[in-house]
Formats: C-alpha cells, sequence, structure tokens
C-alpha cells in the first residue's frame, strides 16, 4: 500500500463555500475529494436534531434573496454557476423585518424584500437624512464589493459622508455588522456594501426546511458531478515542501496529494496546519456569540408575537459592536422568528419557534467548570428572554408563554468551536480577509469566511469564485 | 458539422448555464451580451462547456470571437469539423 490517492483538488470543509467549489471543479472533470472532520455538512450553517426536532444553526435566512426574473444579482450568479434551478431551493420570502432601536425597541425602521419600504421608513422616521441615504443607497448599487482587488476603507469614514445622524447611522450598521462583520466597530465598506445590499437592498426568504433544502440540493449536485467526500475525517497536517502543500496527513494518519487545495477552515487555522500552533492568534477575530432557541406548541404570531420576521436590536441609541466585558452584552442582539416567512400552507411550521443571538465573549466562557457553564448558561438564557420580552411584548403573560414552550436550547461561544472549528468561536473568522485567497504555499487557498464574501450567498460564491480564479481559469 | 449546427450547440450550452433566459428570440448576428444578461463568468463557461462536452478549445485570445451566435459558428465550425 505504497500508493499514494491523489486528487486534482482537495478541498477541507464541507461547509457552504467547499461544496460549492467542489460542484464546479467536479462539474468541468477535476478529481475533487472533500475532506470533512464532522459527521455533517454544511459548517457555520449546518443542524442538528434533539428528542426528534430539528434546529437549524446560522441560517436565520438566505440573504441576497430577489424575485424570479431578476437578473445580475449574487443569488442569480450562484445559481448559474452551481447549474441550481432556482424552484429546487422552494424560496419563501420573509414577510417583514425591522431595526428596533431604544428601551423597547420603540424606534423602528421597517424593511422587506421591496427596498422602497426601508427609503420610506428612512424619509419617515429621519427627514433631514433621506437625501444622504438616497445617494448612499445610490453608491451601494453601482459599488463592486465582490471585487477581488476592491480596495479596504473604512465603512464609517464612507457613510458619514451621507449619514450624519448618529442614530441612523447606528440604526443601518447593526443589522449589517450582525450579519457577518467580524471586525469590531468598524468593517470594510466593501464588506458593508455586500451586506448592505443582501439584506436591505435584496432581502431574505427562508427554503423549506431551512439550510437543510440547501445543504440536499448542493450535495445532490456535488455527488451528480462525481465529487468524493470523505466524512470524519479532518486533515491534521499540511507537509509543506519547496512553498507547495506536498501531501495532507489526514486524522486517521494516512496521506493523500493534490495538485490543488482549497482551505475553507479559515486563515489563521489554515495556516497552523502548514506551520504549527505556533502561529499566533493576533488574526483570531474576537466577536463570537450565543443564541438561545425557543420552540413552542403553536405559531408565534398566536402568542402575540405578530409577523416580524427578524428584529436587529439595541437597546441603547449607542450601538457597540464589539466583544463585550461580559460573557454576553444583551443590549443589542437578533430576533428571528423562522415561522414567519409567507409559506404554503403545506410548508407553514406546526410548531412557533424564536431565536435571539447577542454577543458573547469567548474568554468568559472557556475554562468553566461543567456546572458553572451550565448554570451560566441558564442564567444567559433567562436574561435573553427578558430582553425579547421587552423589545417584543408578547400579548400573552408569562406563563402562558412558559406554558407554550415546548424545548428550549442555547449554544455559546464553545459550542461555537467545537463545530466550526472557528478559533475562539468567531463565527465571521479573521477580520483580516483575503480577497485573492493567496497563503503561504503557492498551490494552497482559502475559500469561504476568510476569503470575506459575506453571508451565506456570499460563502457559496466565495467557493465559486475561488475555483474558477484559482483552478478553472488556469487550465 | 453545419454552422447552423454548431450554432445550436452554443444555444445548448447557454440554455444550460442560463436557463433563466429566454432563447427563443435571439438575433444570430447581434452580441449576445446586448441580448442577454451574461456576465464575464458566463462567457468563461460557455468556454469551459465547450470543451467538457466537445473537447473544442478555446484561448483567451480568442473569446471575443464568441460575441454572437454567427461569430461563433464562424470560429467554430472549422474546429468542430477538423475534429471529426
Amino acid at each position: 500500500m505504497n500508493s499514494t490517492l491523489h486528487y486534482d483538488v482537495a478541498i477541507i470543509g464541507a461547509g457552504m463555500s467547499g461544496l460549492a467549489a467542489g460542484i464546479r471543479l467536479a462539474h468541468f472533470g477535476h478529481r475533487v475529494c472533500i475532506f470533512e472532520r464532522h459527521n455533517a455538512v454544511g459548517g457555520l450553517n449546518s443542524f442538528y436534531s434533539i428528542a426528534g426536532r430539528k434546529y437549524d444553526v446560522g441560517l436565520h435566512a438566505l440573504t441576497n434573496y430577489v424575485a424570479p426574473g431578476v437578473k445580475g444579482t449574487p443569488l442569480g450568479k450562484l445559481l448559474r454557476q452551481l447549474r441550481i434551478d432556482r424552484a429546487e431551493l422552494e424560496l419563501w420570502p420573509q414577510k417583514r423585518s425591522r431595526v428596533a432601536f431604544g428601551e423597547r425597541g420603540e424606534i423602528s425602521l421597517a424593511f422587506n424584500n421591496d427596498a422602497g419600504l426601508l427609503e420610506s421608513e428612512v424619509a419617515r422616521g429621519f427627514p433631514s437624512q433621506i437625501d444622504g441615504f438616497k445617494r448612499l443607497v445610490a453608491l451601494i448599487q453601482t459599488y463592486d464589493g465582490f471585487g477581488l482587488d476592491a480596495p479596504v476603507e473604512s465603512a464609517r469614514e464612507v457613510v458619514r459622508q451621507f449619514i450624519t445622524d448618529p442614530l441612523l447611522e447606528a440604526m443601518l450598521f447593526c443589522p449589517v455588522m450582525f450579519y457577518g462583520s467580524a471586525e469590531e466597530r468598524d468593517m470594510a465598506f466593501r464588506d458593508f456594501v455586500i451586506l448592505f445590499r443582501s439584506i436591505l437592498l435584496e432581502g431574505m426568504a427562508r427554503p423549506t426546511d431551512g439550510v437543510r433544502r440547501i445543504i440536499r440540493v448542493l450535495l445532490d449536485k456535488y455527488r451528480e458531478a462525481g465529487g468524493e467526500r470523505r466524512m470524519k475525517c479532518g486533515v491534521k497536517k499540511i507537509i509543506a515542501r519547496e512553498g507547495r502543500a506536498a501531501a495532507l496527513v489526514l486524522e486517521d494518519g494516512s496521506e493523500v496529494t493534490a495538485t490543488h487545495v482549497l482551505s475553507s477552515i479559515g486563515a489563521v487555522e489554515t495556516e497552523r496546519l502548514y506551520r504549527g500552533e505556533t502561529v499566533d492568534d493576533r488574526d483570531v477575530g474576537r466577536l463570537s456569540f450565543v443564541e438561545t432557541i425557543q420552540v413552542f406548541d403553536r405559531p408565534t404570531d398566536e402568542l402575540g408575537w405578530g409577523d416580524d420576521t427578524i428584529v436587529f436590536f439595541s437597546t441603547s441609541p449607542d450601538f457597540r459592536y464589539e466583544r463585550p466585558s461580559t460573557q454576553v452584552d444583551t443590549r443589542s442582539g437578533v430576533i428571528c422568528f423562522p415561522g414567519n416567512f409567507s409559506t404554503s400552507p403545506e410548508t407553514t411550521l406546526k410548531e412557533g419557534m424564536l431565536r435571539c443571538t447577542c454577543l458573547a465573549n469567548y474568554d468568559q466562557w472557556k475554562n468553566l467548570p461543567e456546572e458553572t457553564y451550565r448554570a451560566d448558561k441558564e442564567r444567559w438564557f433567562r436574561s435573553i428572554s427578558a430582553t425579547v420580552r421587552k423589545i417584543l411584548p408578547a400579548a400573552r403573560d408569562d406563563a402562558t408563554v412558559a406554558q407554550a414552550t415546548s424545548a428550549t436550547d442555547m449554544f455559546t461561544p464553545l459550542t461555537i468551536e467545537r463545530f466550526t472549528g472557528h478559533l475562539q468561536g468567531a463565527v465571521y473568522g479573521s477580520p483580516r480577509k483575503n480577497r485573492q485567497g493567496t497563503t503561504g504555499l503557492s498551490n494552497l487557498y482559502l475559500c469561504g469566511t476568510d476569503q470575506g464574501y459575506l453571508g451565506i450567498v456570499g460563502a457559496m460564491l466565495s467557493g465559486i469564485s475561488m475555483a474558477n480564479f484559482h483552478v478553472l481559469q488556469k487550465s | 458539422m453545419t454552422k447552423d449546427q454548431v450554432k445550436q450547440v452554443v444555444l445548448d450550452i447557454i440554455a444550460d448555464i442560463a436557463p433563466d433566459e429566454d432563447l427563443s428570440h435571439l438575433k444570430s448576428d447581434v452580441r449576445l451580451r446586448d441580448q442577454l444578461q451574461l456576465d464575464s463568468m458566463d462567457f468563461l463557461d460557455i468556454v469551459m462547456e465547450l470543451r467538457k462536452r466537445h473537447g473544442i478549445e478555446v484561448p483567451e485570445s480568442d473569446y471575443l470571437q464568441l460575441a454572437s451566435l454567427d461569430s461563433s459558428a464562424e470560429y467554430l465550425t472549422p474546429k468542430f469539423n477538423a475534429k471529426s
């Protein structure tokens, strides 16, 4: 057994970007294998089951939603590049979302999949800002945030040229940052453009069965194209020789070789595979989250929560997107009602669900004794629920809501680190993005989070563009 | 292969990579880009599908030859016929 398996392309990680890259490469005849450490695919966007109930992680909604027939947008590019028929995803548009600021979320900007609603909300709530807002939107619409050479400018500085009211600035940054910024307090304008467009100008939808549908479609395409995958088989080490990734050592100790290697596991995480643990963590992201999940025995509107799909909230006008000094920062967050998409009667969720995501401090969750960890989780769960009740009062009293609750769950930065492999549970990876995807080895490239296209459509486009740029356009 | 057959080959590829485009009224002497929403990623895919399905190589310097259906047929027909 001296013969080592050789692939044209080895892909590390079966998340959205790895699968998308794999589909492209296998479709054009490359021998591809995806190596995935876990038994489940999806990476940051996956699902799990408890007591027969399936929970999505990561994905609240597919952003970049546009109506059928709208062309030239990221979603359309993605579908074409992967040869996915849009009907396969069965997308149901959101009902309506909001950015809600103030102690009780009383200052509100509603938006939906028609950008006109947000514009009229800004005109209503911030009449002095509407002209600047329109000019900002015009700039965003013509700005190529996806360019491989797009410059890195401060989004705060650019946005302030158009928006002078700090409250409106905070309310625009809040959804954009929560849905993808790896950077604290500010972000690159090119990333702001991608996210602003994907959430506020295009919009949100949910596939039937949530993230499972997307994963199933991707897996089917990959299989049809002839791609291979090895599950529960992570890459332990990359052997570097003469500036190239010469071989991959797998967790079972065997070795494979590949002409090209695409890694979706993160920049620092990848570098450690060939330089060892000595790679410092300066570039590791500092932002992580907790998420609470509550399942109810009835749809959430029957508890009085109405039609909101996603609510990005901040109880203070001074919205701070940074690693908190406490375990969790309940002053801001994202509330999602997965049941509030305009589905057909057959695909309506029977149970209500409420998810709430808040910023969290990885260090303060790490190395806790098991008992303390559990107690802290319970304490923060209660605290987050209380915040949600303040921002979105239910018509029913606490006792009724408690009685209607059929299951709860919560994940922490440690859960994220364990299941995604992102150091310190940094969901959105390193604040330093690398658009070209190059690494210290000439045939090893990054795709996914740290290449820097954001959102779930962005993640898939990242895999596609790195496969195109580094492999398909060169062969 | 006739030029019309080669046009059909190109049309079949476009139909697969851009199923959301209506190809029924395409004028063969007008640039594809002016009639359809095709970007550079789509053109790259036309080239790669030609190679995958028919073993036809189009070097990057010749991409402009694929601007319209007519020019594609003009350029590709000899390549198809040289193969068989």
